[in-house]
């Protein structure tokens, strides 16, 4: 069997009754969680290169010893208590949102092959009618040469996927999210 | 199924994509909103790997026992027609989705949102706040009280109004399964005229949208009853080969 699943609708500008708010996730490690701390601070920006004050951000990611919380996750590694490995915030006035967390470590392919650290992201606004996917990798990591899913981007545009460090504070990352236009992010097709 | 481990990786049983139509297209022009918002490149197919088939479980976290009575959140009643919504989760092989978060939000009887950046002269309700959340049960049930959302304005285009809708959040097992949408109510005729209904090119996937009226679950001279199932995207049964 193989229903039709329901369809997305928008989450339109008033998610932040239901899913944020009070129900927002900004700390996505504990102090519990080993690993090194990072601040990762995204902007949301549209066609025009306007940001977007009503968009939403969801990350998940794996521990630092590229472990996910999930009964799927067949991997050994220990995970700790005090780390989920989701967030969630709306974006603000400036289209932007900021996270506290831990630089996740590798996580296997189904080959094998270990994939950079990164994070996964859901992008949710006014506008559109289903979410975006898209990852994010930081910038310096050698091991962004051999991951197989940038692998699949042109060169050209594996830029779009890179956090950048925010020159004047250690351990904080930036990404814009280009919806559209030159600069338009890379979205992957979940 | 998935938990299986090889001398190359572990072995991931992907979910399955839905078919072509049933998902609204991110450019759809009647919306206007979409026209600076949608991508404008064609997204990339990513295998799945364990960040795609891992996500966010809740379950643990508290459920207050209000949560999912939305005429019980305050001093007084809301003003409106009260209704019970309730349904079921399932993935894409008709099986439960058990212990999944479902959270909603949505107008008051008047059309208005208690939200800052609403400004609609319709009045607020000083006993609705419009918010809920709620686990599925070990079937994958669900339920709600609630009182049935007005229609309301917006400037899409003149003279523009959203069908009565309720917006509901879900998780569903994996990163992939995520789904935001909005329920609709049967027979309402503004859904012919609305652009982000009627962005689902799919007729059958559209009326995945439109609850139907529950007379088992009505209760009499109390609330009447809607239901609404939700199909989360379904997932092979045996692993890819690398
Ligand atoms: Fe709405």
């Amino acid at each position: 069997m193989d229903l039709i699943p329901t369809p997305s609708q928008t989450v339109g500008p008033y998610f932040h009754l239901g899913l944020t708010g009070g129900r927002s996730v900004a700390r996505v490690a504990g102090e519990a969680t080993k690993g090194e701390r990072i601040a990762l601070t995204f902007r949301v920006l549209d066609g025009d290169g306007a940001p977007i004050n009503d968009a939403m951000i969801e990350i998940w990611q794996a521990n630092a010893a590229g472990k996910y919380r999930h009964p799927d996750d067949p991997q050994t590694a220990p995970i700790e208590d005090d780390f989920w490995g989701f967030g969630r915030l709306a974006t603000a006035e400036d289209g932007r949102c900021q996270f506290e967390t831990i630089k996740p470590g590798r996580v296997p392919d189904s080959r094998g092959v270990l994939q950079a650290p990164h994070i996964n992201v859901t992008v949710f606004a006014r506008g559109l009618l289903r979410h975006l996917c898209t990852r994010v990798y930081f910038a310096d990591d050698p091991a962004n040469r051999q991951d197989p899913v940038l692998a699949l981007v042109s060169e050209e545009r594996r830029a779009t996927l890179l956090l950048h460090p925010d020159p004047g504070r250690a351990g904080h990352w930036l990404f814009d999210v280009h919806l559209q236009g030159e600069r338009e992010t890379v979205f992957f097709d979940v | 199924m998935s938990k299986i481990q090889n001398a190359t990786g572990p072995l991931i049983a992907p979910y399955r994509r839905p078919q072509p139509g049933s998902q609204p297209e991110l450019l759809h022009e009647p919306y206007r909103s979409t026209i600076r918002r949608a991508p404008s490149k064609p997204p990339i197919l990513l295998p799945h790997t364990l960040s795609e088939v891992t996500g966010p479980l809740h379950g643990h976290e508290e459920i207050g026992e209000t949560d999912n009575d939305l005429t019980r959140q305050h001093a007084g009643e809301p003003l409106g027609e009260r209704v019970i919504l309730s349904g079921r989760v399932l993935d894409g092989d008709g099986h439960p989705v058990p212990h999944t978060l479902i959270e909603i939000w949505q107008a008051n009887a008047a059309g208005r949102y208690f939200h800052q950046r609403d400004q609609h002269p319709a009045p607020l309700d000083p006993n609705f706040s419009g918010a809920g959340r709620t686990l599925s049960d070990a079937n994958g049930g669900y339920r709600f009280v609630t009182v049935k959302p007005g229609a309301y304005p917006w400037r899409n285009h003149y003279n523009a109004w959203r069908p009565a809708h309720i917006h509901i959040s879900l998780f569903g097992p994996a990163f992939a399964t995520r789904l935001v949408t909005q329920m609709y109510f049967p027979g309402d005729p503004l859904l012919a005229l609305d652009p982000i209904f009627q962005s689902i090119r799919d007729e059958r996937a559209r009326e995945r949208l439109i609850s139907r009226l529950d007379m088992e679950t009505a209760q009499p001279e109390w609330a009447l009853a809607y239901r609404f199932d939700i199909v989360l995207r379904g997932r092979d049964a045996t692993p890819l080969e690398a």
